[in-house]
């Protein structure tokens, strides 16, 4: 084993080089080690600063609550109620999840399935998170849990807010109602609100609510929660706090609205009160209605299918939605257009035989012996319809139309609610483009009395009694105020009728009600400084075939319900100095007579602000108007005390 | 030169070795020590329990082994070097047998007081073999055919069995570490440019045997590897641990976000924050300036071993200790590389500062080893 010097002193040399070749190698490592290092953690700091934030951030967002809506005097229509309900925290729960719950099942309504989902929905999330057992309880349940609470081991009450509407089903079509925010409705909002990703957060589904939901969701508050890893919350960093929505007033009156309901009952019906003054709209109601909370709670299948498929249609509101053949109501539309062209004389006579001989049709009087000897004024207080096949056939259909947009139908008034309809007002035009025919004079004979193509929403009837009554464009208004600020008046320009046109449609209109002839005669106001005017309808749902005329004339009321007639009326008072306007449209009541007793009701009550004094009536109804308001079911509305956001 | 040359007056006899230890490669190994201690503590979110404390104690019980070793005559352990290597191999294979599955792996054999990690012994065993076959060896004749394949084979032999268990970051770390003693013995560079060419063919390979029923890696070291190249392909599976490691470091930013300030760690984005990727924490909580401090510290002490290998004549202790050095460089740089996104994942411990027992207790042994070799240095020719 013995070496040489030399050898080792050469191998110990060659063991240094190597050394030293390795020591700078390594060198050269941490170098790059040490670049790295500085690359990593001062050029890009910043970036992984904001990944670690982003790691240990997590922003909760608090709901807002949402606006109140009011009605005109401050009765609260739609609210937001506490939601008590009680969850439960697995890891706190100890071993027996299961034996808690059935605890628990004892102090409140909890059934066996909310049990089933609750262990089932537990099994899915983590241990730390909350999940909801019952929802929607009584605070005496609340506190039975509280009382409990040291027998019930990670359950633990809570409060949520939840939308209310107390007036349930009167202002159901109105103000609509607030559901969960959907895929579909995720899609329609360009700019997605973060607050509609809160699990059960609700927007407006229908109506004001559905319209107004950018005033009245309010702001989203954050709070700013550090988490670890599994997503655990460990501290709460900040907290902003949500903005509450605007509260919203509405033009409508809740205790008249509450009336129109209690009066139409559970017919298929639909009325308007107008407010001459502003067009501020006092009622706006279709019956049936439905309880909007139903929808908030998330309404059960069955209460569905009952709603989708009862013949009279309850989820559609008939006031702005429904479109009706306006009828004889028509008539002031027709009579203005012929008078406004200079083309009838108010004094004129024409006479109706019963009926009028088009080649070889005739279109028939209502009144089959007919008329005899008309005017302007016979023709609408006796609602005369030869009068007007005349009329129609001197002015033409598309001046006829041009005044029915002049009065309001037609176009789609500019109001927060869901599906306004346009209505119909044929012209020439329209029939070629969309029937790909040319319009008949028959077409305009049937328009002349409001059947046919023409259509009207009851909410563009009683804008046309208004515009008719004042001489001024009135436009219906819905919303009074958002967050105390008035919402402004449209401005009503008087439409420039002739003076002797519009007084002398107004005079037939007078005749209707208070002439000894009049079609409503029976539904007169006796109150000096009240009197109302107005015009009957009544419409042809199906024309009656050759076969049935061949029979003789059909009765109404031995029609099938859904093949009788639709009743209508319009109507505006004080006559002298009209404030109000109001339209009532009966679905297949066979008769004008029960809309026109009715807008009578609507109108005293409108009127008076109140239930009417007996003397209102002619005498020979009073003892029946008596039990009438007796049986009269009213709701005691006393404006609720409004919060102070909502004054000015 | 052989010890039986020495002239055995010019070594440091009894009491008066402790004068001859290298005493700044002692308080460098305490000083890094400390830094684990503190990183295990702020981990642990602030507590001596569970690792700083035990961590303490294998710490003490190192610093016992490593002076018993450096008190120990260089010579002895240059005897007892084909010895080691046959009990480290056999512990090898005794794990294989009867060791503790940890993290898929079989890497443990539990000793009763503690987990001992045959890999890590061998470590330490395959460069004191290395060394002195070495010393053995005609320096004339390492660079011969036959006088290559020994080492090779000593170097193969372990660095298979390690693999089987399967743990690639030691295997990595036997081979390079024998690969330096070879390298530092003088073998002709050509072998080393031969095997570079044959590395690059086996890891062609091994990515081929991917998928086939011969397959040489596992399927999550094929999966690290991958993810090692694109991490963002699977930012919340297997990616993850990566980019969340990349964001603790990276956001400490200069000076860090202040001792036990790191969210990364404190909750709970880190992987095996206590083990592999504490560097992390370290980076996240002392910034910049704590981690260039900690590389800082680990390349003195490699420093000192080279320079200590330089200045001693002794082919064996030489040697020894540049492979330990290098051992203990592959150490921390794969780890550092590792954790800072330019290796793969590959599970090598961040040395003397990562928790765990067998590493700290060999890694003190070994440099035990070194200061032997310092003090019984050949002095005053």
């Amino acid at each position: 084993m013995r070496r040489s010097t030399h050898d080792t002193d050469a191998s110990a040399r060659k063991v240094t080089r190597r050394a030293l070749l390795l020591g700078g190698a390594q060198v050269a490592v941490v170098a790059g080690l040490g670049l790295r290092m500085r690359y990593m953690q001062i050029v890009e700091s910043g970036k992984y600063r904001m990944l670690a934030d982003e790691n240990r951030i997590n922003i909760r967002l608090i709901p807002p609550a949402r606006g109140l809506i009011f009605d005109r005097n401050g009765i609260l229509l739609a609210g937001n109620e506490q939601n008590y309900s009680v969850t439960i925290v697995r890891e706190d729960a100890g071993d027996n999840v299961r034996e808690v719950l059935n605890r628990l099942k004892d102090l409140i309504p909890v059934t066996d399935e909310d049990i089933e989902s609750t262990i089932h929905e537990m099994k899915r999330r983590s241990p730390f998170v909350p999940i909801t057992v019952a929802d929607r309880l009584s605070w005496e349940d609340l506190s039975r849990v509280a009382v409990n609470g040291p027998a019930l081991p990670g359950i633990s009450p809570s409060v949520g807010l939840s939308r209310h509407y107390p007036l349930d089903k009167d202002l159901a079509h109105v103000v609509g109602y607030v559901g969960p925010v959907s895929e579909r409705d995720l899609k329609r909002y360009a700019d997605p609100d973060p607050v509609l990703q809160i699990p059960k957060f609700q927007i407006g589904k229908s109506g004001v609510e559905q319209k107004l939901e950018d005033r009245l969701r309010g702001k989203a508050g954050t709070k700013q929660l550090e988490v670890n890893a599994v997503g655990r919350v460990m501290r709460e960093l900040s907290r902003t706090p949500p903005t509450p929505g605007d509260n919203v007033q509405l033009t409508v009156n809740a205790a008249l609205q509450d009336f129109l309901h209690a009066r139409l009952g559970n017919q298929a019906a639909a009325a308007v009160v107008m407010d001459l003054a502003n067009g501020d709209l006092l009622a706006v109601g279709s019956s049936p209605s439905f309880d909007p909370n139903l929808f908030v709670r998330g309404i059960s299948y069955q209460d569905y299918d009952r709603l989708l498929n009862n013949d009279h249609r309850p989820l559609v509101d008939k006031s702005v939605a429904g479109t009706y053949p306006p009828g004889s109501t028509f008539k002031i539309i027709t009579g203005m257009a012929a008078l406004e062209a200079g083309k009838l004389d108010p004094k004129e006579i024409i006479y109706c035989p019963g009926y009028v001989q088009l080649g070889n049709r005739r279109f028939h009087c209502w009144k089959h012996s007919g008329h005899g000897k008309v005017d302007l004024n016979k023709s609408l207080a006796q609602s005369c319809d030869v009068y007007y096949y005349e009329v129609s056939q001197r002015v033409g259909i598309d001046a006829i139309s041009a005044m029915a947009n002049k009065m309001g139908l037609g176009e789609r008034p500019d109001l927060p609610m869901s599906a306004i309809a346009e209505g119909l007002t044929p012209t020439k035009a329209w029939k070629r483009r969309v029937h790909k025919r040319d319009w008949l004079v028959g077409d305009t004979l049937n328009s002349a009395i409001g059947q046919g193509y023409v259509l009207a929403s009851p909410l563009q009837l009683a804008v046309m009694a208004g515009r008719i009554a004042t001489g001024r464009a009135i436009q219906p208004r819905l919303v009074r105020s958002i967050n105390g600020v008035e919402q402004p008046v449209h401005p009503a320009p008087p439409m420039d009728f002739k003076a002797f046109a519009a007084d002398g449609v107004r005079g037939g209109l007078f005749s209707v009600v208070n002439g000894i002839h009049g079609t409503a005669h029976f539904a007169r106001i006796e109150t000096e400084g009240m009197t109302m005017a107005g015009k009957t309808g009544t419409s042809q749902v199906f024309s009656i075939t050759a076969a049935e005329r061949a029979r003789g004339l059909v009765k109404n009321a031995d029609l099938p319900w859904n093949r009788r007639d639709h009743g209508l009326f319009v109507a505006f008072a004080p006559f002298d100095n009209p404030r109000y306007s109001l339209s009532v449209v009966i679905e297949h009541s066979g008769s004008s007579h029960p809309a026109a007793a009715i807008a009578r009701d609507l109108m005293l009550q409108t009127l008076y602000g109140g239930l009417p004094p007996l003397s209102a009536y002619p005498a020979y109804q009073r003892n029946e108007m008596k039990a009438a308001q007796d049986a009269l079911q009213l709701r005691d509305l006393a404006p609720a005390p409004t919060p102070a956001r909502t004054r000015a | 030169m052989s010890y039986l040359e020495y002239s055995v007056k010019t070594v440091p006899t009894g009491l008066s070795k402790v004068l001859y230890v290298n005493w700044a490669l002692v308080i460098l190994l305490a000083t890094v020590s400390s830094i684990g201690f503190l990183m295990l503590y702020s981990v642990a979110g602030g507590s001596m329990e569970p690792w700083a404390e035990p961590q303490l104690e294998r710490f003490a019980l190192g610093v016992v082994v490593m002076f018993s070793v450096a008190f120990t005559p260089i010579w002895f352990w240059r005897n007892m070097a084909g010895l080691s290597y046959l009990v480290g191999l056999a512990l090898l294979v005794l794990v294989m047998l009867v060791g503790t599955v940890g993290m898929g792996a079989q890497r443990w054999i539990n000793l009763g007081f503690m987990r001992l990690q045959p890999s890590e012994v061998m470590k330490i065993a395959l460069v004191m073999m290395l060394a002195a076959y070495y010393d053995w060896l005609d320096p004339k004749k390492v660079s011969r055919p036959f006088w290559v394949l020994v080492p090779v084979v000593l170097i193969i032999v372990p660095t298979i069995l390690v693999l089987k268990q399967p743990d690639l970051g030691t295997a990595i770390l036997l081979l390079l570490g024998g690969a330096v003693v070879m390298f530092c013995a003088g073998v002709s560079l050509w072998y080393f440019g031969g095997v570079a060419a044959l590395g690059t063919g086996l890891i062609t390979l091994v990515m081929m045997s991917r998928g086939k029923p011969w397959q040489l890696l596992k399927d999550y070291q094929f999966k690290r590897i991958d993810i090692f190249m694109d991490p963002g392909s699977d930012p919340l599976g297997a990616g993850y641990h990566i980019m969340q490691a990349k964001i603790a470091l990276g956001s400490g930013g200069w000076a860090g976000r202040g001792y036990l300030q790191g969210t990364q760690s404190r909750l709970n984005f880190l992987p095996e924050k206590q083990t592999d990727f504490i560097f992390t924490t370290l980076g996240e909580e002392f910034g910049f300036v704590g981690a260039i401090s900690l590389l800082v510290l680990y390349v003195l002490i490699v420093a000192f071993c080279i320079s200590a290998a330089m200045q001693t004549k002794d082919r064996f202790s030489s040697l020894l200790i540049l492979g330990v050095a290098a051992t203990f460089f592959f150490y921390f740089a794969v780890n550092m590389a590792m954790v800072m996104g330019l290796a793969p994942v590959v599970g090598v411990p961040l040395p003397l500062v990562s928790y765990g027992g067998s590493a700290m207790l060999v890694l003190l042994g070994a440099f035990g080893l070194v200061q032997s070799a310092h003090i019984h240095k050949p002095r005053g020719r």
